[in-house]
C-alpha cells in the first residue's frame, strides 16, 4: 500500500507530520508529491493541492527538506512523483544527488516517457535512485513488456483512462488490463493506481497486482480535515481503513 | 546545423537539436505514436494533399495575395515592404491552414470528436469552422479571461456549433486552456482528435502544424518571383507567440542564407515588466508535452505571460523556433503593448488594413528594421490576422 501526498500542501511545515502520520497508518511506501503550476494528469484535487501548495511557499527545496526530516525518523520508502520541469530547472545532477542526500528511494515523473529518460537516468543511476515508468489501459503488449524492461522499483499501473480522482469506472474492463499487465510485466513489482479511494476498491484491484496507491482521496481527506493538532491522527486513521 | 546541409530538423523522433520530443503521460504516448504514423502515412499520400488543396482554393480563398504596402514603405521612407494577406483567409486568420489539415487527418483516422485550445478565439473559431463543414463534434476550450476580451470570437464559435468552456485555473489564458485540453484528451483519447493551434506540444504536432502552414511561404515565393523578379526576399517579419505563422512562412526560406528572418515576440509592458518574450527572456524548460524555451521561475513553476494581445499570450513557444533561436537562424526581437497598438494604427492609416493585435507586433517593428536594412530592399510582413476580433480592447486603448 502506498500513500500520495503533495508535498507543502496544505502548507510546506505541515508535510513532515503528515508524512509521520500516514507511516503510523501503516503504509508501505510514501509517494511525495512535487508541486508543478500545470500538472497535466491531475485531476482538481491534486491540482488544488499543488496550487495552495505553491501559493504557500512549496518549492523543490521544501519537499526535498521535508523528505529528509521524515527520513530521520522512518525506514519506510519514499518516492518523489511530480513532473518533469521542476526537476531540469533543479538541474538533473543536483536533484537525484540531493534526493539521494535526502534519503529519496525512486522518483516517478508521470510526463517522462521511457523514451526520453535519457535526459535523467544517467544521474538517477549514479545516485542509486530508482526511475518508475507507467503503463495505461492505452499501452499496447509490447510497450508494456519494453516499460518493464527500463523501469526500475516498480512499475505504475495508471488503472484508467483519465485524470487521477475520478472513479474507476468498470471493473471487468479494469480487470482484463491489469490482468493483461499481469502477465506482461516479469522483472517489477506491479502496483495500481488513479481512483482508488477506498478498501473496497484497494481490495478489487489488488487480486490483480501486488500492490495499490491512493493519493486523491487522501488529499480530500487533509483538505476537508486537516488542522495541525487534530489532523494527524484523522490521517493515521484514513490510512489504517484504506487496507483491505 | 551545418552551414550547407539542407535544413532537415526535426529528427525522426521529433527533436529539433535539444528541442521537442514528447513529455506527455503515457495514456497519450500510443495516441501521439498513432498520430505520427497516420500523419506520416497521409503526407506521403498525394490524394490527401489534393484534398488539402482543394479546400485551401476553395474554401479558404488561398491563394492569399501579397499585396505590395507602398504607402507604409513611403511613410518608413525605405524598402519595399509586402504583406503577405493570411488575414483574408476565410476566418480572418492563417490559423485555418492548419484546422483544414487536421481534421482531414482526424477523418482519415476514424476519430468523431474533436477537441482544441485557444488564445485569441482565431484558431478556435478555424476549429469551428471546420467541425461544422465537416459535420463533427467540437468542443474547445478557452481562459475565462480570453473569453472576456476576445467575446466576438467565443459568439462566432457557439453559432458554428462549437461548445466553448471555460479553463478558470491559473492564469486563465491559453496556457490554462491548453492544460484543459490536454486533460480532456487524457480522458477521452480513444475516440477524440486534439487540433492543436500552433506549433506546440509533442511530437509530431511541431513539425505536421509547421508543415500545413509552409503554404504561406511557398505562395511567397512564388508571388514574390512575380512582383520582383526574385523567390527571395532579403527580410521577412512575423509575430511569434507558440509561432504558427512565423514558422509557416519562414521555413520555406530557412535553406536561403540570404533571407534574414525576425521573429517578433511581445514584450506587453515592457521586458521588466509583464510581458511573453519567451525566447528573449525564457529558459528552456517542458510544458505542454515539448521541450522549449519557457517563462518560469527559479524552482521550475511556469509563469503568468501577458500581453494585449490573447494570441501571444503563452509563457511557451514552438522548439523549432527555440532551435532556430540557438542556431541564430531566426532572431527574435520584441514589441510591447503600447508599440502593437501603434502598429494597428499605422497600417490601418497607411494601407487601410486593420490587422489583428498580434500581426500588429510584427507591424510594430518595422521602423526599426528598417533603418538597418539597405533602402531598396525587399522585406515580407506576414499579415496573419485581421483585427476585428480585437475593437473591443481597441476601443478601450485608441
Amino acid at each position: 500500500m502506498g500513500l500520495f501526498v503533495t508535498g507543502g500542501f496544505p502548507t510546506p511545515d505541515d508535510t513532515p507530520d503528515i508524512l509521520r502520520a500516514i507511516d503510523r497508518g501503516g503504509a508501505d511506501f510514501i509517494e511525495l508529491g512535487m508541486p508543478f503550476s500545470d500538472p497535466l494528469a491531475e485531476g482538481l484535487p491534486i491540482q488544488h493541492a499543488s496550487e495552495r501548495a505553491l501559493a504557500a511557499g512549496a518549492s523543490m527545496r521544501t519537499t526535498l527538506r521535508a523528505a529528509a526530516e521524515f527520513r530521520s525518523g522512518s525506514e519506510t520508502p519514499l518516492v518523489l512523483m511530480g513532473y518533469l520541469n521542476p526537476v531540469l530547472r533543479y538541474g538533473v545532477q543536483a536533484f537525484f544527488h540531493d534526493a539521494r542526500e535526502a534519503g529519496v528511494e525512486g522518483v516517478i515523473l508521470p510526463d517522462l516517457p521511457p523514451e526520453e529518460r535519457e535526459i535523467v537516468s544517467g544521474p538517477a543511476e549514479r545516485h542509486g535512485i530508482d526511475l518508475v515508468h507507467l503503463i495505461a489501459p492505452t499501452t499496447p503488449d509490447e510497450r508494456i513488456r519494453m516499460i518493464d524492461e527500463v523501469s526500475t522499483g516498480f512499475v505504475y499501473a495508471v488503472s484508467i483512462t483519465g485524470l487521477t480522482g475520478t472513479g474507476l469506472g468498470s471493473v471487468d474492463e479494469v480487470g482484463a488490463y491489469l490482468d493483461r499487465a499481469r502477465r506482461l510485466v516479469t522483472r517489477n513489482p506491479l502496483l495500481v493506481g488513479f481512483g482508488i479511494g477506498s478498501a473496497d476498491d484497494a481490495a478489487r484491484l489488488t487480486r490483480h497486482t501486488d500492490g495499490f496507491i491512493v493519493g486523491s482521496a487522501l488529499i480530500r481527506e487533509i483538505g476537508a480535515k486537516w488542522n495541525p493538532r487534530t489532523g494527524p491522527d484523522a490521517v493515521t486513521s484514513f490510512v489504517r481503513g484504506l487496507r483491505p | 546545423m551545418t552551414p550547407n546541409a539542407p535544413y532537415d530538423a526535426p529528427d525522426t523522433a521529433g527533436h529539433f537539436g535539444p528541442y521537442g520530443g514528447v513529455f506527455v503521460p503515457e495514456i497519450l504516448v500510443p495516441a501521439v505514436r498513432e498520430l505520427a504514423r497516420a500523419y506520416d502515412e497521409a503526407r506521403n499520400d498525394p490524394s490527401f494533399q489534393a484534398q488539402i488543396d482543394g479546400l485551401l482554393r476553395n474554401y479558404v480563398g488561398r491563394p492569399t495575395p501579397l499585396t505590395r504596402a507602398d504607402g507604409l514603405s513611403a511613410e518608413l521612407g525605405r524598402c519595399r515592404i509586402y504583406l503577405k494577406r493570411e488575414d483574408l483567409c476565410h476566418t480572418g486568420a492563417h490559423k485555418v491552414n492548419n484546422t483544414i489539415g487536421q481534421i482531414l487527418l482526424a477523418r482519415r483516422m476514424g476519430k468523431s470528436r474533436i477537441i482544441a485550445e485557444t488564445g485569441a478565439g482565431q484558431h478556435g473559431v478555424a476549429t469551428a469552422t471546420v467541425c461544422a463543414l465537416f459535420g463533427m463534434q467540437c468542443v474547445v476550450y478557452m481562459g475565462s479571461e480570453d473569453i472576456e476580451r476576445q467575446h466576438l470570437n467565443v459568439l462566432r464559435m457557439r453559432l458554428l456549433g462549437a461548445e466553448v468552456r471555460p479553463a478558470t485555473s491559473g492564469s486563465r489564458t491559453l496556457k490554462d486552456a491548453t492544460n484543459e485540453a490536454i486533460r480532456d484528451w487524457v480522458t477521452n483519447v480513444r475516440d477524440t482528435f486534439y487540433i492543436i493551434g500552433s506549433v506546440v506540444g509533442p511530437d509530431p504536432y511541431p513539425r505536421m502544424v509547421r508543415d500545413f502552414h509552409r503554404v504561406i511561404g511557398l505562395e511567397t515565393r512564388r508571388q514574390l518571383a512575380e512582383a520582383e523578379g526574385r523567390e527571395t526576399p532579403d527580410a521577412l517579419v512575423a509575430c511569434v507567440g507558440g509561432g504558427s505563422n512565423a514558422i509557416g512562412l519562414f521555413h520555406p526560406f530557412l535553406d536561403d542564407a540570404d533571407v534574414a528572418c525576425y521573429g517578433v515576440e511581445a514584450a506587453g509592458e515592457g521586458l521588466h515588466g509583464r510581458h511573453a518574450a519567451t525566447l528573449t527572456l525564457g529558459t528552456p524548460g517542458v510544458l505542454h508535452g515539448t521541450l522549449s524555451y519557457l517563462l518560469q521561475d527559479e524552482d521550475g513553476q511556469v509563469q503568468i505571460a501577458h500581453s494585449i494581445s490573447a494570441g501571444l499570450d503563452y509563457p511557451g513557444v514552438g522548439p523549432e523556433h527555440a532551435f532556430l533561436r540557438d542556431s541564430g537562424r531566426v532572431r527574435y526581437v520584441t514589441a510591447t503593448d503600447d508599440e502593437a497598438l501603434g502598429g494597428v494604427r499605422l497600417l490601418a492609416r497607411t494601407e487601410g488594413i486593420i490587422p489583428a493585435l498580434e500581426t500588429a507586433h510584427a507591424i510594430a517593428f518595422l521602423p526599426r528594421l528598417v533603418r538597418d536594412l539597405d533602402a531598396e530592399a525587399v522585406v515580407v510582413v506576414n499579415c496573419s490576422g485581421r483585427g476585428d476580433k480585437d475593437m473591443g480592447t481597441l476601443a478601450a486603448h485608441l
